[in-house]
């Protein structure tokens, strides 16, 4: 108990500690947070084992990092000429019909680390570093999502990244967690405005420094962010989001801060605490670096060659006219 | 105002004409006269949310006014096609005197056939109408306003039609790895001028709904330069060896949008053209 508080506590002073160090600056004086960061992390979003602790032993971390790259040199291997089809309906959720090999996947090479400390998971509170459960309303909505995800009847039953409208896995968020590629960001900064560009599906986010949010009636995709300097820390509270944008499960009252923090040249730390009490019996917290990176982002251009949405569409409108129906929707 | 109008179009003729035999034209009287507000690095600020207010992205050349952009002969003239005519006169094309130095777009004889073909094909082929990414320079004078974020260290656009982004590369990054739809963007510093050079565009946008177009080697050079406390003047100079016979450029003021709680709000029209694009795929197709 007695360490956990020492934990806890170096955490939550981190933003502090940084203020003497020699971060880069503004001119007008702020944390300078401008830049190309990897989000990249191989720590999940919540904790893989029931009652796993916040941290990983160097040696676990080690293991991790290990058994990624193992995967990663497998991955880059010239596919087999000679390999058989894969199964009628796939073998994963993402068809498992070979479309991504280790050429697209970019998951990083190492796990998320914190004043020294590798975590286990992204989630931090609750404490047991998992999702709290969703609310009975949450529940429902969430079933009705993956119900209809599992249709194929019309365009709006698709997901918001199969349809190029958003990011998948919430990359650009907020709050943004890692995905399994294109998790590079571009940070712009003016002393009216934090411009953060999602590489997929090129969303800029605008945060408006200070200022009152939007009218209710304006919802936003993204929603509505306005910042304000805590100290050194970045703090962004977006609220005003679409009743079709959807963060695991949430609802148009969304309401996600976010905290930045710049804790030396080549680190960015990224926390946020996400509420929506018609989604979740309580508000949660996750945590975890957003690294230095020289690589720019690329045009993510989803829309424009967006084959595979018609094809998903006419495939199913075949699958109709055969009554073959049955090998797809897989849960998601 | 008439005469006015016509002695800068004259102007911007003479200044054509003067770029065409080597001479840089010279910088605009109120560019001159006007220092802008600096950044902390002493540049020319940009920040602000602007837009053009003309009908370039209607027709780059000078035009008067029709009655519909896809139109089909009448038996006393062009009238809307039928799949525009219920929007009456809102699908009607404001007329405008264009915004191009000379009176025509400098096309090879086979471009301008082609010109025309698109141009009458507009409905299945202008990517506005499917919500593709705008290209440069039509991003620009897209009738939305887009976003510039300046600080020391970097110059990005975001424009609220589609959302499109730019990321104006202040060190060149060396050639553009890929071909896109915006391209590779690199931008410098002439005096008051921020002068952009774009390359690594794909052959699918186009520059206006009139069919104009150009192919995968264009290349666009744009000049933005502070005019005033709320204006700023925007050049395009637009090279593309297989569809030009010779550079040409285009020239507009941006104005900046000045209402106290102006914001970019979301246009994502990807949403807007499922229907258009996927309709027919639905399980039980809309009548």
């Amino acid at each position: 108990m007695l360490v956990a508080a020492l934990l806890l506590g170096v955490w939550t002073s981190a933003g502090a500690q940084t203020s003497t160090s020699s971060i880069p600056r503004t001119p007008d004086g702020k944390p300078d947070l401008q830049g190309f960061w990897d989000a990249a992390t191989l720590t999940p979003l919540e904790r893989p084992r029931q009652g796993q602790g916040k941290t990983l032993t160097p040696a676990e971390a080690t293991a991790i990092e290990r058994a990624a790259a193992e995967r990663r040199d497998r991955g880059v291997r010239p596919s087999d000429p000679n390999r058989k089809a894969p199964p009628a309906g796939g073998v994963d959720s993402a068809g498992g019909v070979g479309g991504y090999n280790g050429f697209w996947v970019d998951r990083g090479s190492s796990v998320t680390s914190i004043n020294g400390e590798a975590r286990t998971s992204i989630v931090v509170d609750p404490p047991d570093g998992h999702v709290p459960p969703f609310t009975p309303e949450g529940r429902a909505r969430a079933r009705t999502r993956r119900e209809l995800a599992n249709t194929f009847d019309d365009v709006e039953a698709r997901p918001l990244g199969e349809r190029c409208l958003m990011s998948f896995g919430s990359s650009a968020g907020p709050p943004a967690l890692p995905v399994m590629y294109n998790n590079i960001k571009q940070i712009v900064q003016t002393p009216d405005h934090v411009m953060i560009l999602n590489e997929m599906v090129h969303d800029a986010r605008i945060v408006r420094m200070h200022g009152p949010h939007l009218p209710g009636s304006i919802r936003k995709w993204l929603g509505d962010s306005i910042g304000r300097w805590e100290g050194d820390t970045l703090v962004v509270e977006t609220t005003n989001f679409t009743n079709k944008t959807f963060f695991r499960g949430s609802s148009e009252n969304l309401k996600v801060i976010e905290r930045f923090t710049r804790l030396d040249a080549k680190t960015l730390l990224y926390q946020f605490t996400v509420e929506d009490s018609t989604t979740w019996t309580r508000p949660w917290s996750g945590e975890y670096v957003w690294a230095w990176s020289e690589q720019p982002l690329y045009e993510y251009a989803c829309h424009e060659a967006n084959y595979s949405l018609e094809g998903i569409l006419k495939g199913a409108r075949r699958q109709d006219a055969d009554g073959s129906a049955g090998n797809v929707g897989r849960p998601r | 105002m008439r005469a006015t109008r016509g002695a800068r179009v004259f102007l911007a003729g003479l200044l054509s004409a003067a770029s065409l035999i080597g001479v840089a034209p010279a910088p605009r009287a109120e560019a001159q006269a006007y220092r802008a507000p600096r950044t902390a690095d002493g540049k020319p600020d940009l920040n602000g949310i602007w837009q053009a207010l003309n009908t370039a992205n209607f027709d780059l050349q000078a035009h008067v006014a029709r009655p519909a952009l896809a139109l089909r002969s009448g038996p006393h003239g062009p009238v809307p096609a039928k799949e525009v005519l219920a929007l009456g006169a809102v699908g009607a094309v404001p007329g405008g005197l264009g915004v191009i130095d000379g009176a025509e777009i400098p096309y090879q004889p086979w471009a301008l056939d082609r010109k025309k073909e698109n141009q009458a094909n507009w409905l299945a082929r202008d990517p506005e109408i499917k919500c593709y990414l705008p290209g440069v320079p039509r991003a620009t004078y897209m009738p939305y306003p887009f976003q510039i974020f300046h600080s020391d260290k970097a110059i990005f656009i975001a424009y609220e039609y589609a959302g499109a982004t730019r990321n104006i590369y202040l060190t060149d990054p060396g050639p553009p790895p890929v071909e896109s739809w915006m391209g590779q963007s690199v931008g410098r510093w002439e005096g008051e001028t921020l002068v952009v050079e774009s390359t690594g565009f794909n052959d699918r946008t186009w520059l206006d709904r009139a069919g104009n177009f150009h192919s995968d080697e264009l290349k666009v050079v744009e000049r933005y330069s502070r005019t005033g406390p709320d204006h700023m003047q925007y050049e395009a100079t637009i090279t593309d060896p297989k569809v030009f016979t010779r550079p040409w450029t285009i020239r507009m003021p941006l104005y900046r949008r000045v209402e106290p709680n102006v914001a970019l709000m979301d246009f994502k029209c990807v949403e807007f053209v499922e229907e258009l694009v996927y309709g027919q795929y639905r399980k039980r197709p809309l009548p």
